[in-house]
């Protein structure tokens, strides 16, 4: 069986929109976004052709061609295509294509136009790639390219300082969870000989009681392979300890945003863990550490979210919060729910970044919410579409984040271990976070007084068209995404568990109705708690946040710095290397001792002996003598 | 195996005889003395690909061999012969001079005629070191080398370029001295042959196999250049012309790494054994403090010379791992890193030409004002820091996955480079390209065709090896397995770890 032509076409056309356009785009001027909306759209169609196919039972699993082989090693580029493939390729596909369209407006006039689409489209091809791959190697490569373009894309304006920065960080952050990524694909190699899914995956109940000498240290291997895979899930989804690239990520251009920074490229720790499940199941001890980190990583993140006050930020920093939400779903070995968070958080989180878009071009590039408001009357359709996005993310229910983040939760509290209750408790506290900052959000920047300067006020305009078409059809996603996965309980059929439980396995776990009703009301109280409290505090009483910062200064500069941590890490790690390279290898170690040695013999021996001071006069002929009487020497000493 | 016609010597002598005809041109007819020189390189290169479609694959045996007694009362042969592991170096030396010649096109203004014979010369010799099967004519070689690079850095160098070249001479200079003590003993000891493969094929006593790999490792450390040895590169590279340190980078100090595998794994296999664990811990090293250091450099040529010392670290960490995938990285590794570092050598040198100016802080926004160059700069980056479908990635993969198999620290330590180094070199690309243009250089102008030139078969063998390295690795899958049977042969006699470094340690104070 040979890989059928469409399922090349869906990462190769982008691919080679983005040769061609990085070549000749500079030509097209204001045109050159026709290759990669015309590569997307191909790409698009015929992921969904794909799709169509997985529903009636293809499936594939074929080698390209061998990447590179070294004795018993081998690794191919090669396509697997399964019902989890098949949602991200449309999760991909769908929003890279409303996003395309999106920027043709968003990006108009820049001065690398060209540039900008063609790094879309490599973004495109490297996602692709990622989710379509059928072994480790190929998700390594693709997880590394989708992390160049994510640094291209953030560093887009690179004149900006901060903007050079946040990119470089971004991938510096990354390689330490690819460290430990990388470290996983050798103990995949050593433990299997392969690293192709199929091989991995069918002999991973053989191994289990095995254990793998690292470091020294004894460890069963499959927590060991577990962990180590983990750490790439880490970094690039952003979870703590690792998540301090994100926030920094906003430096790019708001499409950017939308696309990598939430809708896709930081799914794929999320994507990583589904893929992997036949190995996280037998491992206890991993997904408990999954579920903790994305309790803790869910909860640290929402609070953050409740004082910024950049528009991007605050949208960034729930992008972290829902990704934990998935790895929660992940954890509790719910693959189903998570991925079905990842599939609707898609959408409407795009649709917020799209929006906040949307905001600052009509405001000139501000971004700052305390110089926003009533932008409502000003910015009609976005407002709307904000408003239903808002509402998808809190949870109401109804919307698409109600039934994808209330399937995990429950799937939480249904889970038989200790870490999945206390889950299940940070996650339904959280869920009335995020509808108080979203509203916050909503509230700030629409409705009440317009803060801005009147210059702003004068330029304020609703999103041209292209910006417009992408907003409805995301505000559609960000409410009939979750239709296809509506439980039982509430009468549905739960269409997508039944789709994705063919790949990625049924939850254990049951719930009786009556819990599940309760579970449902607890979070949708949680959510409407917070949307009213928004409500009271930012349009109602717009005095009580002030009166409360005041009261608890400490906590709120706290929360406003991020809890340090950025600091934390340059006082930790980046500042004592960067000190390390110049004054200590550097300046003394290099510079004293080697050198001083070096430098030190000939001049002793130069002391020492007139004669032999003539190897400093850099006389080749001497050379050749000292040489030969110096061998000679040796040899006497050696015989 | 012999080849119809004497293909090796002819790659040794066309450019030796070049540099010699090159200096019968008139002095003032500049532009013909560099035209001159490149179709020497030009025709030096056709000619060398018979060794690339020619080469068969299937065997571990020396390929066009050429055998001729020479010195008959000492039993020296004139004997060469290229496999798996010296062929693609072969290749890779006539391509690069190609490419140092047309980056000097411009660059040197002073004794054109002498630079360029210069060059031509040291091109013979490199592919002499590479295609020597004979220990003597090795030997002559590898010195004969010191000379042409000597020369090319002392009189075309930077202003401390004769602190840069005595210390370049001296630290190789007593490393060579005791590798040719080495050579003697064994051809005392071994049958009075320089026959490097009939010697290989003997056996030693481990105290003898012992000495015997101390005296090489000093000669192909300081090659190499290994942790702590490795001072005379930042400077050697820094004082350079572009080109010297282009063939430096590119060739010179694959030398040092070609010859653990040539001589010290074959020859002394027991000691090699035993020695791994100080050798992977010397290439750790390496990898961390070449890395580290580079975050503390101001110099662009000095910071590519320490990503040397740290990516070399990863050549020795595959080769001491002594399994198949760490030994097949390491070569490839070897042709990696001669053609990333060459090409970022090349991109300095060419906007140096421009800038005259090495230091990083007065660089800045380079990727407003030049963009094509920028796009260049920033795939070598990339090859540079391991991105996968570029060529770094899969010898750096392979390297530690040896590495890890050998001992997990080594390839867990090792790890840590692919960090730091996507930190300096991501800094490096920021200062230079990125953020506001710095006005020391807003009036430069982008790179011109020749320069694009220059930089292009760089550009596609980063591309070819990253997504196609199987037509590469298929050179030296055969020998490879040779060498490790070589190395295997006595395993079972061998002891490892440092509990042997330190009886043998004992043993050899002990007497």
């Amino acid at each position: 069986m040979s890989i059928p032509v469409f399922i090349l076409l869906i990462p190769f056309l982008p691919l080679a929109s983005f040769v061609f356009t990085i070549l000749f785009g500079r030509r097209f001027g204001e045109k050159a976004h026709w290759p990669p909306i015309i590569a997307v759209f191909a790409s698009l169609f015929c992921a969904l052709i794909a799709f169509n196919k997985v529903l009636h039972g293809f499936h594939l699993n074929e080698d390209l061609y061998v990447w590179f082989s070294s004795g018993h090693f081998k690794a191919s580029v090669g396509f697997l295509l399964d019902e989890l493939t098949a949602v991200m390729l449309i999760v991909v596909t769908t929003v890279s294509a409303l996003v395309h369209v999106y920027s043709v407006g968003y990006m108009h006039g820049d001065t690398g136009y060209y540039r900008f689409f063609s790094y879309l489209s490599l973004f495109t091809f490297s996602m692709l790639m990622l989710v379509l791959g059928n072994n480790f190697l190929q998700l390594y490569f693709g997880w590394e390219a989708v992390g160049l373009s994510s640094y291209l894309l953030i560093g887009f304006w690179f004149e900006k300082k901060s903007a050079s920065d946040a990119g470089k960080k971004a991938f510096i952050v990354n390689r330490f969870g690819d460290f430990g990524f990388g470290l996983g694909i050798f103990v995949v190699f050593l433990t299997f000989g392969s690293v192709h899914y199929a091989d991995v995956f069918t002999q991973v109940n053989n191994v289990v009681g095995n254990s793998f000498n690292f470091l020294g240290f004894h460890i069963d291997v499959i927590t060991l392979l577990a962990v180590l895979l983990f750490c790439g899930a880490i970094g690039k989804s952003a979870q703590i300890p690792l998540h301090v690239w994100l926030p920094d990520a906003m430096e790019g251009p708001t499409p950017v945003s939308a696309l990598i920074h939430a809708a896709t490229m930081v799914t794929a720790g999320v994507f990583l863990v589904a893929r992997c499940h036949p190995i996280y199941n037998l491992s206890p001890f991993a997904l408990n550490l999954i579920t903790i980190i994305g309790a803790l990583t869910c909860l640290f993140a929402a609070t953050i979210a409740l004082v910024q006050v950049d528009i991007k930020k605050v949208i960034a920093y729930s992008t972290i919060s829902q990704l934990a939400y998935m790895f929660i779903g992940c954890g509790v070995k719910a693959y189903g729910a998570g991925i079905f968070h990842l599939f609707t958080h898609a959408y409407f989180k795009a649709l917020l970044f799209l929006g906040a878009g949307s905001v600052i071009h009509a405001m000139s590039d501000e971004q700052d919410i305390r110089k926003m408001g009533g932008l409502k009357s000003y910015l009609p359709i976005t407002y709307f579409t904000f408003l239903l996005a808002s509402l998808s993310i809190s949870g109401i229910p109804g919307f698409a984040g109600f039934f994808s983040k209330d399937e995990i939760l429950a799937m939480a509290f249904a889970s038989p271990v200790g870490a999945g209750k206390f889950a299940w408790f940070i996650g339904t506290v959280v869920a009335g976070m995020t509808a108080f900052y979203s509203f916050r959000l909503l509230f700030l920047t629409f409705h009440g007084e317009f803060r801005g300067t009147e210059e702003q006020r004068r330029k304020l305009h609703e999103a041209p068209f292209s910006m417009i078409i992408p907003l409805s059809l995301l505000a559609i996603g960000s409410v009939v995404a979750g239709w296809v996965g509506v439980p039982e309980v509430l009468g549905g059929e739960n269409g997508w568990a039944e789709f994705l439980g063919k790949c990625l396995g049924h939850p254990h776990a049951h719930l009786s109705h009556s819990v599940e009703w309760a579970l449902m009301v607890i979070s949708v109280a949680a959510g409407i708690t917070g949307i009213y409290l928004a409500y009271l505090m930012y349009l109602k009483r717009p005095e009580l946040p002030i009166s409360l910062c005041e009261k608890y200064p400490r906590v709120y500069e706290c929360l406003f710095n991020k809890y340090y941590v950025d600091e934390f890490y340059s006082w930790l790690i980046v500042q004592p290397t960067i000190k390390c390279g110049r004054y200590v290898l550097r300046g003394f170690t290099d510079g004293k001792i080697i050198e001083g040695i070096v430098n030190g013999i000939p001049r002793l021996i130069g002391r020492l002996s007139s004669g032999l001071s003539r190897f400093q006069t850099g006389r080749v002929q001497q050379y050749a003598g000292v040489m030969a009487l110096g061998a000679f020497i040796l040899l006497l000493f050696f015989m | 195996m012999e080849y119809g016609f004497p293909l090796l010597s002819s790659l040794i002598f066309l450019p030796v005889i070049g540099a010699i005809g090159l200096l019968f041109i008139p002095r003032k007819e500049e532009l013909e003395v560099k035209r001159f020189a490149l179709l020497i390189a030009i025709l030096e290169f056709f000619l060398s690909l018979p060794l690339w479609f020619g080469f068969d694959k299937t065997t571990s045996l020396m390929q066009f061999v050429e055998k001729k007694e020479w010195i008959s009362s000492w039993n020296v042969y004139y004997y060469l012969g290229v496999d798996g592991i010296s062929v693609l170096f072969v290749l890779l030396s006539t391509l690069i001079t190609i490419l140092c010649i047309l980056v000097s096109w411009t660059a040197i203004t002073e004794k054109i005629k002498e630079f360029f014979a210069a060059l031509l010369f040291l091109e013979g010799v490199m592919i002499g070191v590479f295609c020597a099967l004979d220990f003597f004519l090795f030997y002559i070689f590898w010195e004969a080398m010191l000379i042409p690079m000597y020369l090319i850095i002392g009189v075309w160098g930077g202003p401390g370029r004769l602190y840069a070249t005595i210390k370049f001479f001296l630290y190789t200079l007593i490393g060579s001295l005791l590798m040719l003590v080495g050579i003697i003993m064994l051809y005392l000891k071994g049958g009075h042959t320089f026959d490097i493969l009939k010697l290989a094929s003997n056996s030693y006593d481990f105290k003898f196999q012992m000495i015997l790999f101390w005296t090489f490792f000093a000669a192909f450390a300081v090659k190499v250049p290994m942790w702590p040895v490795h001072t005379w590169l930042p400077d050697a590279h820094t004082e350079a012309p572009a080109a010297g340190s282009v063939i430096l980078a590119g060739i010179l100090i694959k030398m040092g790494a070609y010859g653990f595998l040539r001589f010290s794994m074959p020859i002394c296999p027991q000691a090699t054994q035993a020695m791994t664990v100080p050798m992977l811990v010397l290439s750790v090293i390496a990898i961390i403090y070449g890395a580290v250091i580079c975050l503390g450099q101001d110099d662009m040529k000095r910071l590519i010379a320490y990503s040397s010392v740290s990516h070399m670290g990863f050549v020795t960490l595959g080769i001491f791992a002594l399994n198949y995938h760490g030994l097949e990285g390491a070569i490839l590794q070897m042709i990696n890193h001669g053609v990333v570092t060459g090409a970022l050598f090349l991109s300095v040198g060419i906007i140096y030409e421009q800038t005259h100016t090495r230091e990083i802080s007065d660089y800045g926004g380079l990727a407003t004002v030049t963009p094509i160059f920028a796009g260049f700069f920033l795939v070598f980056t990339l090859a540079s820091i391991g991105f996968p479908s570029l060529n770094g990635f899969v010898g750096e993969f392979l390297i530690l996955l040896g590495g890890f198999t050998a001992k997990t620290w080594a390839g867990f330590l090792g790890a840590t480079g692919i960090i730091i180094g996507a930190g300096y070199m991501l800094w490096l690309y920021q200062r230079v390209f990125f953020m506001k243009v710095n006005e020391k250089v807003a009036g430069v102008r982008d790179i011109n065709l020749r320069e694009i030139i220059t930089l292009l078969p760089m550009l596609i063998l980063i591309f070819w090896i990253g997504i196609f390295p199987n037509t590469f690795l298929s050179y030296m899958h055969v020998s490879v397995t040779h060498l490790l049977d070589q190395v295997n042969q006595n395993a079972s006699l061998a002891q490892t770890g440092p509990q042997a470094f330190l009886e043998t340690a004992i043993r050899l104070i002990g007497g």
